[in-house]
């Protein structure tokens, strides 16, 4: 894009024009950048932390020990466990869900069409605590028992319409010609699907999905509405907030974050290699 | 046949997603209105009774935490706006071959669960912490200066935690801004200051919007950050609901002070749609 501009820059020589000077938005972007990583950092950091006892407060030297016993705290265990359970259920349930919902709004025009993009809406919109206060509600008049089950339609709920979304701008920038083209070459729909419109959806099916992943495993609000006895791993984090925070959940934090950014590195290069 | 099959399709498609939407998401928002007008306890039952005295029950009891958590979100909102726009706009206009990088740099935070990063926070601003220590240390501050457990920490950790919902839309809307329309102003002789007021930010309230949404409706009904860094003078209504669903299971007082929380939100949002079109902002939601 930067490009762009300097080329039609060169072709114009309107006096007033804009000119990169010491660029103050990119300074004001690193700053943000920087204060977004903050806390992230300090979790890094104090992974390392040499401390005695459970208080996790101050530097007191490096080590490398609590990578060893990270998985001191059985509790800590079966909750980041249940994190992954539910971040895996969600990501498989609302990718494929979402991904038909986004196939289906980009494609076609049919009946009920602003409705869904309505409920959509308000479901990415509608506040936390208020999602999980009904759903609550819905399972206590129905007589469900809070579970691994209720936590995952829960997430499922939520995550579903950003799939959905994400699938459906991919969609609308398809080239028809293309299916028209494989349709022409004698491929019936479903071989059209499968070897075609599939594989040119993929990307975004993958984003929508780990997106799905990312806000599951980063839920805390509806989670404890309908999550009865189970522990996952923030709300182990904030049972443990009054006891102090063990290193072992800096540990964890920074693991699931670099599996994070693997998972986000490794999607860059698959959608750069496919396009 | 195949005309009805490609009519039906669309229906198909959709109905896995619109069923669970349907039944975990419609319903249970009507459910709650049902549940607040109930009487009765987790052990003896739930009858319906249509309590409608509960509603200004709790508008006199908690209006200000609601008050509160409608100031908290509007200023933690207005902070995102001016802390977001000018990143978005970089990004777009100047953000290169790096655009989709500098995007993944402001997502990757997500990854760290909310609670675990506002906690990480709560350490950094403490009042010897590493933010103001060293401040206080030489004499910038005083020795009793404090953020933590003041309305500054909370609004702080909500405009932290929602910054994304508001760079993203913000960022989409001016991605597809047309350079020509910009230069256009520029040959035209528009200062750099006019084509943006002019030309610019117009075509990006839409994303502007979406942003005020993403980041308003959800940082107004937090409460992880009036929590860990509010002390307990800052609750929000979003403690009282949780306190009221899990600590005293009273399921329908807490059903009717959540059904307030979104029929305020409601109010707001269609008052501000109203003064702004509403089709614009599900134009953006179509993106």
């Amino acid at each position: 894009m930067s490009a762009t501009v300097a080329e039609s820059t060169g072709r114009t020589a309107a006096p007033r024009r804009w000119r990169p000077r010491i660029s103050l938005g990119k300074l004001f972007t690193w700053a943000v950048l920087v204060w977004l990583f903050v806390p992230i950092v300090g979790m890094i950091a104090f992974s390392f932390n040499d401390i005695s006892g459970r208080q996790n407060v101050t530097w007191q030297g490096f080590t490398l020990k609590w990578y060893g016993q990270a998985f001191a705290y059985p509790d800590l265990n079966q909750a980041l466990l249940n994190t992954l359970v539910i971040g895996c259920s969600t990501m498989l349930v609302s990718g494929i869900a979402g991904s038909l919902l986004g196939l289906a709004m980009g494609r076609y025009r049919f009946r009920g069409q602003q409705v869904s993009n309505l409920v959509m809406f308000a479901a990415i919109s509608a506040p936390e605590v208020v999602i999980g206060a009904a759903l609550l509600s819905l399972f206590l008049t129905v007589n469900l028992t809070t579970g691994l089950a209720t936590v995952i339609i829960a997430h499922v709920m939520f995550t579903v319409s950003f799939v959905a979304i994400t699938v459906r701008a991919r969609v609308m920038t398809l080239d028809p010609k293309i299916e028209e083209a494989a349709r022409d070459l004698g491929a019936d729909s479903w071989t059209t699907f499968r070897l075609v419109t599939f594989p040119m959806l993929f990307p975004a099916i993958m984003a929508g999905g780990l997106l799905s992943f990312a806000l599951s495993v980063d839920d805390f609000i509806i989670t404890t509405f309908v999550s009865g006895d189970l522990s996952t791993f923030p709300l182990w984090i904030w049972g443990a907030t009054r006891v102090g925070i063990p290193p072992q959940v800096n540990v964890m934090g920074t693991l699931i974050f670099v599996v994070g950014v693997l998972l986000t590195i490794t999607n860059v290069v698959l959608a750069r290699r496919r396009s | 046949m195949t005309r009805l099959r490609s009519k039906a399709a669309p229906y198909l498609l959709a109905l896995p997603a619109w069923l669970w939407l349907g039944i975990f998401f419609v319903v249970p928002i009507i459910g709650l209105l049902w549940m607040s007008l109930m009487t009765g306890n987790i052990i003896t039952g739930f009858t319906p009774t249509f309590n409608v005295a509960v509603y200004p029950e709790v508008v006199t009891t908690y209006w200000e935490q609601i008050l509160r958590s409608l100031g908290y979100g509007l200023a933690a909102t207005l902070l995102c706006i001016a802390v977001g726009y000018p990143v978005a706009y970089w990004i777009a206009f100047h953000g290169g071959a790096h655009k989709s990088t500098y995007l993944l740099l402001v997502l990757l935070p997500f990854f760290v669960t909310q609670v675990l990063r506002t906690i990480s926070w709560k350490f950094l601003l403490a009042d010897n912490g590493l933010v103001l220590g060293p401040f206080k240390a030489i004499g910038l501050l005083p020795e009793d200066a404090r953020v933590l457990s003041t309305a500054v920490a909370v609004v702080f950790g909500l405009a932290y935690n929602f910054l994304p919902f508001m760079i993203m839309p913000i960022y989409a809307v001016l991605e597809q801004v047309d350079h020509r329309v910009v230069e256009a102003a520029y040959d035209l002789y528009a200062s750099r200051f006019h084509a943006f007021v002019h030309v610019i930010l117009p075509l990006s309230l839409p994303g502007v919007f979406a942003g005020v949404l993403l980041v308003f409706v959800p940082s107004s009904a937090d409460y992880v950050s009036a929590s860990v860094l509010g002390g307990t003078n800052n609750t929000m209504i979003g403690n009282i609901i949780h306190s009221q669903y899990l600590v005293n299971n009273a399921y329908p007082t807490a059903a009717a002070i959540t059904f307030v929380l979104m029929a305020v939100l409601l109010i707001g949002i269609f008052s501000y749609a109203r003064a702004l079109g509403t089709e614009r902002v599900m134009e953006v939601q179509a993106g």
